[in-house]
């Protein structure tokens, strides 16, 4: 069996005295698409956050594409081949869309030749449907373009895992259905880690799920399997959403 | 293709625009200076001179500042690197003006990384004033060693020891030209930065510092570097100040000297390639004016900005880029 690109090992998080993170061990193998479910406060932003480098780790270690990234900070893990997207939209509102995405293709890129990157952008505005609008100012647009704007940003980095933290939340109903086609489309070309409320999308994008509950590792398994699992029924599904 | 009109009204939509405008018009506002000097009275001639001076300083604050989004009041500090790194060694070692060009801009060099590396530990309001401490430590570190400085009283560059190459630098006509070169120089190389990679990144820090490390620009390293930048560009003013007028002084290490160049920015326009020189320009004149009607000159001359800060918050170049021309760089 070939190494995970990413895994966690006693993953422990602290806030004062409250440990948002405990003891979690996570290994995402090359190439899937998992989602990591919890109820809110379970610690999945701040797991995710110690993973991309946000949010310094109280105890334990993650590695990425074979090496120890633990005490490495957030741009050179970016630079390693990860790409986070932010739960709450953060783009570069006064900066046109294009120029948003070529920040993006610049950094990933080993030699930014402005066709180059300018070839790049269109590529990927092309692909997330915002071509027609890539010299419009990115605060204009509206919320639902926005989120996808984030996620060209991600793609402009061609990343070997994208980490994506809640990108449906706010979104309208066909906005889901587009955002679960790109999802479906981006698998076979990178590893994805989806942080996601929705059951629906989770069930019907994600090939592996892990659940966190109360800062652990509650469950883990594929999205059959999470649905038959009493003790994420009762920590989870059951009080919520079917 | 141009881009239609109401687009990007902050930013120049780069990528769509012709490559070729930017150039043209630095290369036309160089020119339109070199026309000028033929028509323009001595008077003139010798504001303008003056101006292209400070404009280099209004421009390499500009980066800090009007790219970066870092708001430093200390400034001053580097100027005056740049005015007695070369003025000392002219005045106490009989230096002649090339080397001690080169030993000012290596002292405003040297000055603004450290600076940098101490005050990039801070953000925000505290960056401010860090910045403004060690400028005021500067100012005091002039006046301590009066000795060799004449602190306040300042002392004067000779006019037989301003000679390059055998041009007479005191002369009105090649004080013009080299305060246009180095100016020309100044407005070609930041016209060319912030198309780089690197001028981009700026331009993201200021705009979302946490996107841009996300994206995996190393942040500090680009502020770092845009203080290094920006300070010696402001040592380059400062050297060139004392050389062409022949004049260094504790004054230009004070708290006014640091809050100019923000004034200058702010008025022609932050972020801007063009702005600085405009704001120098509208602000020298207005005061120049406005103390030929009144004694109470900077009364008129605050009113003036007050205005403008209120009807062109973008600063003059900003409001061109917003009504007209959106490709502004």
């Amino acid at each position: 069996m070939t190494a995970p690109l990413l895994s966690t090992r006693g993953l422990s998080k602290s806030f004062g005295g409250l440990e948002a993170v405990r003891d979690v061990d996570f290994d995402l193998p090359e190439g899937q698409i998992r989602a990591l479910i919890g109820p809110n406060g379970a610690g999945k932003s701040t797991f995710v956050g110690m993973i991309c480098g946000r949010i310094p780790a109280s105890r334990g270690d993650v590695r990425f594409a074979g090496r120890d990234i633990t005490d490495l900070a957030a741009h050179r893990r970016i630079g390693l081949g990860m790409a986070y997207s932010f739960q709450i939209t953060s783009i570069f509102a006064r900066l046109s869309l294009h120029e948003n995405v070529a920040l993006a293709v610049r950094r990933a890129l080993a030699q930014p030749h402005p066709a180059a990157v300018d070839q790049r952008v269109a590529a990927v505005l092309d692909r997330v449907g915002l071509a027609g609008r890539a010299y419009q100012t990115a605060g204009e647009l509206s919320y639902g373009h926005q989120r996808l704007l984030e996620i060209a940003m991600g793609l402009g980095q061609t990343p070997r895992l994208f980490i994506l933290d809640e990108p449906t939340q706010g979104l309208a109903e066909s906005e889901v259905e587009t955002f679960k086609a790109l999802i479906r489309t981006l698998g076979g070309e990178t590893t994805i880690l989806l942080i996601e409320h929705n059951m629906r999308v989770v069930m019907e994008t994600a090939e592996y799920i892990t659940v966190l509950d109360g800062g652990r590792r509650l469950a883990e398994g594929t999205p059959a399997e999470i649905r038959a699992d009493a003790s994420v029924q009762r920590a989870y599904l059951g009080s919520g959403s079917p | 293709m141009s881009p239609p009109a109401g687009e990007s009204p902050h930013w120049p939509a780069v990528g769509r625009t012709p490559r070729f405008r930017s150039p043209l018009l630095h290369a036309g506002i160089i020119l339109g200076l070199i026309v000028i000097h033929f028509i323009l009275p001595e008077y003139h001639n010798g504001n303008l001179a003056r101006i292209m001076v400070l404009a280099v300083y209004a421009m390499g604050y500009n980066i800090l500042f009007g790219y970066t989004g870092l708001l430093s009041l200390g400034h001053a500090l580097f100027f005056a690197a740049g005015m007695y790194g070369l003025g000392l060694p002219m005045h106490l070692l009989g230096a002649t003006p090339a080397p001690a060009f080169l030993g000012g801009l290596a002292t405003a060099l040297v000055v603004s990384a450290v600076i940098g590396f101490l005050a990039l530990r801070t953000s925000g309001v505290a960056f401010m004033i860090v910045t403004l401490m060690f400028a005021q430590a500067g100012f005091l570190t002039v006046l301590l060693f009066g000795e060799y400085t004449r602190g306040d009283e300042g002392f004067v560059i000779q006019q037989a020891a301003r000679q390059v190459a055998g041009i007479d630098l005191t002369d009105p006509s090649n004080r013009y030209f080299a305060a246009l070169t180095l100016f020309g120089v100044c407005l070609l190389l930041i016209a060319w930065l912030v198309q780089t990679p690197f001028g981009r990144c700026l331009v993201a820090i200021r705009e979302n510092e946490e996107r841009a490390r996300l994206l995996g620009y190393d942040v500090l390293a680009h502020k770092l570097g845009a203080v290094i930048i920006s300070g010696t560009m402001s040592g380059a003013a400062g050297a060139a100040y004392a050389l062409l007028f022949g004049y260094a002084g504790a004054t230009f290490a004070s708290v006014q000297y640091s809050i100019l160049p923000l004034l200058w920015v702010l008025l022609g326009g932050a972020g801007t390639t063009i702005g600085p020189f405009i704001g120098t320009v509208f602000m020298f004149y207005l005061i120049d004016l406005a103390s030929g009607v009144t004694s109470a000159y900077m009364l008129i001359a605050g009113l003036a900005l007050v205005l403008l800060t209120i009807f062109a918050p973008q600063g003059l170049a900003g409001e061109l880029r917003r009504r007209l021309m959106s490709w502004l760089p």
